[in-house]
């Protein structure tokens, strides 16, 4: 590693002021004199943003006016401007790896807002901090690593056929690989999507019918993710179908497993006859309703929204409108009545429909969860709220609206893929706001109802956007990876236990027989950092990039210094 | 956003329109006019110097005019391009007076009063329209008296109020409490204008005006011209002391608002305006009083609605936690009219739908959960492009295809398709990247097997 070792330091330290989300709550110009004072700082200065455009240019001006070799931002997290003010140092020719952040916002002002002069202590503490570990840090070059043009996607679906659709047309190679013995997934159930009531099975069959022609997509159905090894751009992931397993090189991977449907065992008398599910509905409604069913009641958040899945599944409402329509379509004598906390007709077109189906007699009742409705023989009894009084529906058909729950595979899915589920068992996106179609590791993406219950234009407007996601290292060809990882410092010491590679949750770690004898060699493409093999290893032969035992213990030092 | 200004790829043409396409999927031609900012974005360090020192202060857009900018602005604080820009209605040199002081000011020499819009052609393979939405003017529902009360505001407004960077530094203010800031603000201003003047005239006669002026009321002094203006200046201040200190006196009761009303369907759900439902009102307004009430744990906050409609991941649960935790009480009724009580609080009249009760309600502020309205230029720009709208006058897409407009290679994504939240936003913007890449791909694709 090249290194200056008779270098002078010259730190410069610039303090945002985060409008007042900072300023307003800590001693600024105390926290500017006690940062001037700090060994080897030669440079400070406070900013209103250190992120706007002006800030940035303040950082570039200093390292080249003040010839700073060391840089520490004194403001927000790094999760989201560390990247910024790395990029700022390199682009004048300064190691970005010579940059330190310090959290002074959400670790003190945020946190001690009532607190303004123990929050201002903590930013001198973290300041010093911070300042002490950029003078022993050191520059570090990033690592490329070629990207094979071959995606993975996982389920064959609405969502994973246009995901699928989209790459292949962009020219890239595609694999499908789906659990069922043909393409369409839940798709296959349902008679018409709301409001366009356009037929399901036409649409499916569109996808279909392009799928099997397109040169560039492979499908495996009856088939599943047996094994995945490798990293962005660099997978092997073997593929069990009835033949056997198949081993195939990939560059990303597309998670577009959607989700099933919860059966309501044991609620509202459920008996997939008389008391059936929308979806079981649905089927009723392809082949024809029975023109002898004339009073329809359908209970909403049947199993969802409640102490057990509290989440709102988003779609039923939606649905129980459609077919509340199409049943007045096909029996115009029917009455069909909705029994609903909520009526979740968000948006344009749902509201539309909604609407729709009052013009075309729907009848619409209120119930509160401390007083669901009573299905009985053949009657439905439920208090209504306007009328203030019990009612009794007669009930020749009860069907209830039961949410999408996450697939049983999830969790051992997430286990292959190495990603994580949420509370409600669905996958967990890299971020719920602006990364809802990523996932927190690289090369893996999301769409449709695997992320949480969507309807179709929502999932295919999901898997375009996870496409355009996932080409991107597709189309660059080679992928940059953070050089904050896992280096054998001090190979002498490594005596090739292992324990560190049998704890690696990345696979980066293998025994290598060496020269010198069996020693760990890091997979430095696959490696993200965590530091798991440098805390186990006992010989202090592993550390991690920027985070050595040098500069951690610094950092120690200042702080009890202090 | 800073990703977008310095990324190498991206061309950002802000404060620009776009006047004219031609052409069509693979190969347009659009004409951008670049607006005269009279700043030079290449010379400008945006240290904001020129902002400081500018003398004309305009209502500020940004903070829904609730304070105040120069009239050589950045739009607000972060944005990209940092540069800034003068507003050519209330500049002083622009409108002929004289001025120039921030081109004195400016170090960097970026101020350039002759500047004139630019055009600027571009060829480019696909179109992606990303407009946005405006804010419903709540004042068209009259029963809701938005602007005669000042303490109903709407959302966006709240959200300013809120905000650490917004006017009040993310004092939950009422208006009508900043409004009588403001006065006493002016009238002691007025009043130490006047004080002075006094002053010199008692300098002058040797008396202090107080005596003077009963003289004066006496009949003493009448044909003195002098002494005849020291009296009116006595009446100004007595005409200024007595409602300055009344004002004063009530200010000192002025607390931050802690009973919050959030009235949702503000023009939507509602035949006489939008139809539709603006999806994601429900969560801002939960998220509204989550917020306040974390900036002041004595905050309660009461939401009027229809439904609640917390429909996307993790909403619901956000809903209850706001329900149990941040003093969060869900009405459902819609709001039949907002009437002004004492002290300016706005009263709630309702029905409890679930009680079947006429209800009225005292609070310290109302906010206006305001429909996803169709942005004002959108017509426009769909004349430009030849894209169709639909029958709200959103753009108009199509189920199976939800991003693609009714010309190929024009993409839409976020409110201008149809009113959503962010996540859905920005997987419908990723979409609408893919598409435009698609067009952009089978060029390049198509390029190569004709050399092949």
């Amino acid at each position: 590693m090249p290194e200056k070792k008779d270098e002078e330091l010259r730190i410069g330290v610039f303090i945002c002021h985060c409008g007042s989300n900072i300023a307003g709550y800590l001693d600024m110009e105390a926290l500017e004199e006690f940062t001037k004072a700090l060994p080897h700082v030669v440079f400070v200065q406070r900013n209103l943003y250190t992120c706007s455009e002006g800030g940035i240019n303040e950082i570039k001006k200093g390292i080249v006016e003040q010839n700073l070799n060391r840089v520490v931002v004194a403001s927000c997290t790094p999760r989201t401007h560390e990247p910024l003010f790395r990029n700022s140092c390199a682009e004048v020719g300064l190691n970005p790896y010579l940059f330190e952040m310090v959290n002074i916002r959400d670790q003190c002002s945020w946190v001690h807002m009532q607190e303004k002069e123990d929050a201002t202590e903590k930013a001198k503490d973290l300041i010093r901090m911070g300042v002490a570990k950029a003078a022993l840090l050191q520059p570090q070059e990033p690592i490329m690593s070629e990207v094979t043009t071959r995606a993975l996607v996982l389920g064959g679906g609405i969502a994973g056929m246009t995901a699928a659709l989209a790459l292949a047309d962009r020219g890239y190679e595609v694999v499908i690989v789906e659990k069922q013995d043909r393409l369409g997934g839940m798709m296959n159930n349902i008679n018409k999507l709301g409001p366009s009531m356009i037929n399901a099975d036409e649409l499916v069959s569109q996808k279909i019918k392009a799928i099997d022609e397109h040169p560039k997509i492979t499908v495996f159905t009856n088939s599943e993710l047996a094994a995945v090894k490798g990293f962005i751009g660099k997978y092997k992931v073997d593929v069990k179908t009835g033949t056997g397993t198949k081993n195939i090189d990939i560059g990303v991977i597309l998670v577009a497993t959607g989700a099933s449907v919860f059966t309501p065992k044991g609620l509202y008398g459920y008996d997939g006859k008389h008391v059936i599910t929308q979806l079981e509905l649905e089927e009723m409604m392809k082949k024809g309703l029975d023109p002898s069913i004339k009073n329809v009641v359908m209970i909403q958040c049947v199993g969802s929204r409640n102490e057990d899945r509290p989440y709102c599944s988003r779609i039923c409402c939606q649905v129980a409108v459609k077919n509340a329509i199409l049943i007045r379509d096909q029996n115009p004598e029917a009455r069909v009545s909705i029994l609903y906390r909520d009526m979740q007709m968000y948006g344009v077109e749902n509201e539309e429909m909604l609407r729709t189906s009052k013009a075309r007699g729907v009848r619409y009742i209120n119930y509160s969860p401390e007083n669901p409705p009573k299905v009985e023989e053949e009657k439905v009894q439920v208090y209504h709220p306007l009328l203030g009084e019990e009612l009794e529906l007669p009930a020749d058909l009860v069907v209830l609206a039961t949410p999408l729950v996450a697939r049983e595979d999830t969790h051992d899915l997430s286990q292959l893929l190495r990603v994580s589920i949420d509370e409600n068992g669905f996958y967990l996106e890299a971020h719920v706001k602006l990364r809802p179609l990523d996932f927190a590791t690289d090369g893996i993406f999301l769409c449709g109802s695997a992320r949480y219950p969507a309807n179709v234009r929502e999932v295919v407007a999901q898997a375009l956007g996870a496409a355009s996601r996932a080409s991107i290292p597709l189309s660059k060809g080679s992928v940059v990876v953070e050089p904050i990882i896992s280096v054998l410092a001090n190979e002498d010491a490594c005596r090739g236990c292992g324990l560190c590679a049998a704890l690696c949750p990345y696979g980066a770690l293998e025994i290598r027989e060496t020269e010198k004898g069996r020693k760990v060699h890091v997979i430095d493409v696959a490696c993200k950092g965590c530091g798991v093999c440098a805390a186990t290893c006992y010989q202090h032969a592993l550390t991690i990039n920027s985070y050595t035992d040098d500069q951690v213990t610094a950092q120690i030092e200042a702080f009890l210094g202090g | 956003m800073l990703d977008v200004g310095r990324h190498p790829n991206i061309n950002l043409m802000a404060y620009s329109e776009v006047q004219k396409v031609e052409g069509s999927i693979g190969a347009f031609k659009v004409t951008v006019r670049k607006k005269a900012r009279y700043v030079e974005e290449d010379k400008c360090t945006g240290c904001g110097a020129c902002e400081e020192k500018c003398p004309t202060v305009v209502p500020d857009a940004f903070n829904e005019e609730l304070g105040t900018r120069k009239a050589i602005y950045a739009y607000f604080a972060q944005g990209i391009p940092s540069t800034r820009t003068i507003d050519p209605d209330h500049c002083r040199q622009l409108n002929g007076k004289k001025c120039g002081i921030c081109k004195k000011t400016c170090q960097a020499d970026a101020i350039n009063f002759d500047q004139k819009d630019q055009i600027v052609e571009l060829d480019v393979a696909a179109i992606i329209v990303a407009a946005g939405y405006d804010v419903f003017d709540p004042s068209r529902i009259p029963e809701y008296r938005y602007r005669e009360i000042a303490n109903v505001v709407t959302a966006i407004e709240f959200e300013r109020l809120l905000s650490a960077s917004g006017p009040t530094d993310g004092h939950v203010y009422r208006p009508s409490d900043i409004a009588a800031r403001a006065k006493i603000e002016q009238l002691e201003k007025t009043l130490n204008k006047t004080t002075k003047a006094l002053k010199r005239y008692e300098e002058k006669f040797g008396e202090a005006s107080e005596d003077f002026y009963k003289k004066f009321q006496n009949g003493q002094f009448s044909d003195d011209e002098e002494r005849k203006k020291w009296a009116s200046r006595y009446e100004e201040y007595l005409g200024i002391s007595g409602p300055l200190q009344e004002l004063k006196k009530q200010a000192e009761g002025f607390s931050s608002a802690k009973r919050l009303a959030f009235i949702q369907c503000v023009g939507s759900r509602d035949f006489r305006f939008y139809p539709f439902c603006s999806g994601y009102c429900c969560m801002h307004s939960i998220k509204e009083a989550i917020i306040a009430h974390e900036h002041e744990p004595e905050t309660t906050s009461a939401i009027f609605g229809m439904d609640i409609r917390a429909v996307g991941k993790g909403f619901e649960e956000y809903k209850i936690r706001g329900g149990n935790q941040s003093g969060i009480t869900y009405v459902r009724g819609r709001v039949a009219e907002i009437m002004e009580g004492a002290n300016h609080n706005p009263i709630v009249i309702y029905e409890d739908t679930r009680e079947r009760k006429v209800k009225s309600q005292e609070f310290d502020m109302v906010i206006l959960a305001t429909a996803c309205a169709p942005t004002k230029g959108l017509p426009d720009l769909a004349k430009v492009l030849g894209i169709e709208l639909d029958d709200y006058g959103f753009v108009k897409t199509n189920p199976v295809s939800p991003v693609d407009t009714t010309v190929p290679g024009i993409y839409v994504c976020g409110c201008a398709e149809s009113p959503m939240d962010v996540p859905e936003s920005v997987a419908q913007a990723s979409s609408a990247a893919e598409r435009a890449a698609e067009v952009i791909s089978l060029q390049s694709l198509n390029k190569e097997s004709a050399v092949a």
